[in-house]
């Protein structure tokens, strides 16, 4: 096998990674991923000089390794390749999106459909109004369409049912209404201010995750030293993302089950997490909290103080809150085994994030791929087996006690840590990004697994920026989840994976 | 005995009144631009801003329609002429008073001459919106359902969300409107009956923010029609919204 082996957080020599034939690729990648600890974070093309490019990113949880594969193809000629996912189903969204992009051919692809309408695609006789929809036939079929507008105040998108009376057979989802051309935006918005402004709003309830992914890539590439007490800080902010999300969600999930007391009281609760953002940097979603090679904004003694204090009352009252609703057989016997989905149905699709733990795969990056300050902690994902929506709930509610405890225990390290973070405001052009590389950047925000790479030219310019957000992967499962459920089930389903439209469409 | 617990722990959530709350100090909110001279040859304003919020010409101004809050002015000027303030009632019905000139001092408020008569005679003491994200990025839709929830209790003043568009009166749009979503904006609006009004949430409803010009987005709904709020903000703060519409629909 040809492949370059490098690991997270790192950029490696765009040349280094060996340029293999389709075939090869297609080979030893699917060999690769027999072994379920691998997985693919990410795989795409891009015009690269004369040619089309592709890399793929294989990550083994087990032993931190990310293989890396590249093939080309003629830019000029038509392609029918056979598809990868024909083997590892994982890998459809990916091939899918290349389709759109390049109208390569994936010759057994079982549903090479649009991904998003990229206002660049390939086919621009493909139009967001003549999706390719799925159609069952029968005397007691029917269709329920949803949105793209929703009934609740929530991003649009496209749910069309197919049912038996009651019973959802298939449920398929058409994205592609958020598109914004935000990858293609990293490089013609060459100030970094815009680039991280960029970064802040690929998912803008995933600010830390997205931000400090971004910063990573572009001090890999500036040759800017990990600062560990800055990675330290930039942990906190991305646990307490992780709690203000997670406690949300728990209320937007008892709102969709009528528990009123459970959404009234989550609901107060994550006011406090995103206004301590608001006091540490002037915003309730983190805007600006997250600069490359720098921290804007010190974590003062005041500021830790009211962190203790914040979460002090928070936790009280979260767990007497969280006791009561995971003890209230109204609330469990909705959640109990609805959207069950297995742990087989998850490595197929690739899950990531919190639904794919909720099925006993032990998957996240702050243990397999450490990052921040995860490297130094030892971290134990949270994991259920059921793979219900019960089993998402669970998992949220151990993760908020963990993240307190995470927390905690980095407030106490950033006292006794003997070095500082640069605070100093960095002017951008005065740094050269290297030449000629790859940068790659994994991290585990709220969602799951985020995924950034970066590839820049000999003149040392931004050619190609990718941005993986879990849905990515996850959008399927959750298609998955709802069949053999009741209709009345699905936003509860939905409100569990809690997936982005943004991210996805970028 | 547990919920009982629960709810005197909880106590009073709402805020009693929500043109009173004090931001913290580092919040950005209304920015104040001294009048002080700029250093010779100084555009460090304009340079770093991503949004093309700043204009220098005679003196600097800066739009709020535009403006991302980024504060990135503010600590790149070498005279400290750029000051955030913690005012958060930003909101105006005239798209021209979101631009800030030197020395301004007193806030952004609506021009109640514009506001049409029927906003006053129908919605004053309820109005329905239909909100439509349009590329929103979920920030923005996160605080505009915050301000229904315990703390902002919007619902007091008779505003609330609504699911259908044959429900509101009106329709609050957040995201810069991409291409994909140009149709859907006007099915629904076309669906809202008689007399309506339309919300720009969000600096990216209001003037595209960093998508501005791009080929994704397409904003030809927002020719058509006037435009009856607007509220800066990335994303639009709970506060400046409801201050904003109740001033809107107050007699
Ligand atoms: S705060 Fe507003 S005006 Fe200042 S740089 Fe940022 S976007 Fe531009």
């Amino acid at each position: 096998m040809n492949y370059l082996l490098t690991k997270n957080n790192t950029t490696v020599d765009l040349n280094a990674i060996p340029v293999i034939s389709y075939d090869d690729f297609s080979t030893d990648v699917s060999l690769l991923v027999q072994d379920e600890n691998r997985h693919c974070v990410t795989y795409y093309g891009w015009k690269h000089l004369e040619v089309l490019k592709f890399i793929c990113a294989i990550a083994d949880d087990a032993t931190a390794a990310i293989y890396l594969f590249s093939y080309e193809l003629n830019v000029h000629e038509k392609h029918h390749l056979a598809s990868l996912t024909h083997h590892i189903f994982a890998f459809h969204i990916f091939e899918r999106e290349i389709h759109e992009n390049f109208g390569i051919y994936f010759t057994d692809h079982p549903w090479l459909k649009p991904v998003r309408y990229a206002y660049d695609r390939a086919d621009q006789n493909n139009t967001i109004a003549n999706y390719p929809f799925f159609k069952i036939t029968g005397n007691e079929i029917h269709e329920v369409g949803v949105g793209p507008i929703h009934a609740g105040v929530i991003e649009p998108g496209h749910f069309r049912f197919m049912c038996n009376g009651e019973n959802v057979l298939h449920l398929e989802i058409q994205l592609g209404f958020q598109h914004k051309g935000t990858e293609n935006l990293f490089l013609t918005k060459s100030k970094m201010s815009q680039r991280h402004l960029l970064a802040e709003s690929i998912a803008g309830d995933t600010v830390v995750g997205h931000a400090y992914t971004f910063a990573r890539n572009m001090e890999q590439l500036y040759g800017i030293k990990e600062n560990l007490k800055l990675e330290l800080i930039r942990s906190i902010a991305l646990e307490l993302e992780r709690i203000a999300v997670h406690v949300g969600n728990l209320s937007a999930l008892c709102t969709d089950v009528a528990y009123q007391l459970g959404s009234a009281v989550f609901g107060a609760l994550r006011t406090p997490i995103i206004n301590y953002f608001q006091w540490w940097c002037g915003n309730r979603f983190s805007r600006t909290l997250i600069r490359t090679g720098y921290n804007p904004y010190p974590l003062t003694p005041a500021l830790c103080d009211r962190l203790v204090g914040v979460l002090d009352d928070f936790e009280k009252k979260y767990i007497e809150m969280s006791e009561e609703m995971f003890h209230l057989p109204s609330v469990l016997a909705r959640l109990e085994r609805s959207g069950i989905i297995t742990q087989e149905q998850m490595h197929l699709v690739g899950a990531v994030g919190v639904p794919a733990r909720a099925t006993g795969i032990k998957r996240d990056i702050r243990t397999s791929h450490p990052f921040a300050y995860y490297k130094h902690v030892k971290y134990e994902p949270v994991t259920q087996i059921a793979g219900d929506t019960l089993s998402h709930a669970v998992i949220r509610d151990h993760e908020i006690k963990k993240s307190i405890t995470l927390i905690r225990t980095f407030l106490s390290l950033l006292d006794t840590m003997p070095i500082s973070e640069p605070q100093q405001k960095i002017n951008y052009q005065t740094l050269a990004l290297k030449p000629n590389q790859f940068s790659i950047a994994l991290t585990e925000s709220w969602r799951g697994e985020i995924c950034h790479t970066a590839v820049t030219n000999a003149a040392g310019e931004l050619e190609h920026y990718k941005i993986k957000d879990p849905s990515m992967h996850n959008w399927l499962a959750l298609a998955l989840a709802v069949r053999n459920n009741e209709i009345s089930d699905f936003p509860i389903c939905n409100k569990t994976f809690d997936l982005s439209y943004c991210g996805h469409d970028l | 005995m547990g919920i009982i617990d629960i709810l005197i722990h909880q106590g009073k959530q709402y805020i009693p009144d929500l043109s009173k709350p004090v931001l913290p100090e580092i919040y950005r909110g209304l920015p104040h631009l001294s009048t002080k001279a700029c250093g010779e040859g100084c555009n460090a304003c304009v340079d770093i801003c991503p949004t093309d919020a700043i204009v220098h010409t005679q003196g600097i101004s800066l739009d709020l329609g535009k403006c991302v809050f980024c504060g990135e002015c503010q600590s790149e000027c070498p005279e400290q002429k750029i000051k955030f303030t913690n005012d958060y009632k930003i909101a105006t019905n005239d798209r021209k008073r979101l631009v800030i000139a030197e020395g301004m001092t007193e806030g952004v408020k609506l021009d109640p001459d514009k506001v049409r008569a029927e906003i006053k005679q129908f919605f004053g003491g309820s109005l329905k919106l239909r909100q439509v994200s349009a590329g929103g990025d979920n920030a923005d839709e996160n605080e505009l359902n915050a301000c229904s929830n315990v703390n902002f209790d919007m619902g007091r003043y008779g505003i609330d969300w609504v699911a259908s568009p044959r429900h509101a009166d009106g329709m609050v749009i957040s995201g810069p409107i991409t291409e994909h979503m140009a149709e859907p904006v006007q099915i629904c609006y076309d669906a809202i009956p008689f007399p309506k009004i339309i919300i720009l949430a969000g600096t990216n409803a209001i003037s595209g923010g960093i998508f501005e010009g791009t080929k994704s987005l397409n904003r030809s709904f927002l020719d058509k029609y006037p435009i009856d709020l607007y509220v800066p903000g990335y994303p639009p703060h709970p506060l400046t919204f409801i201050n904003g519409v109740l001033a809107m629909i107050r007699k």
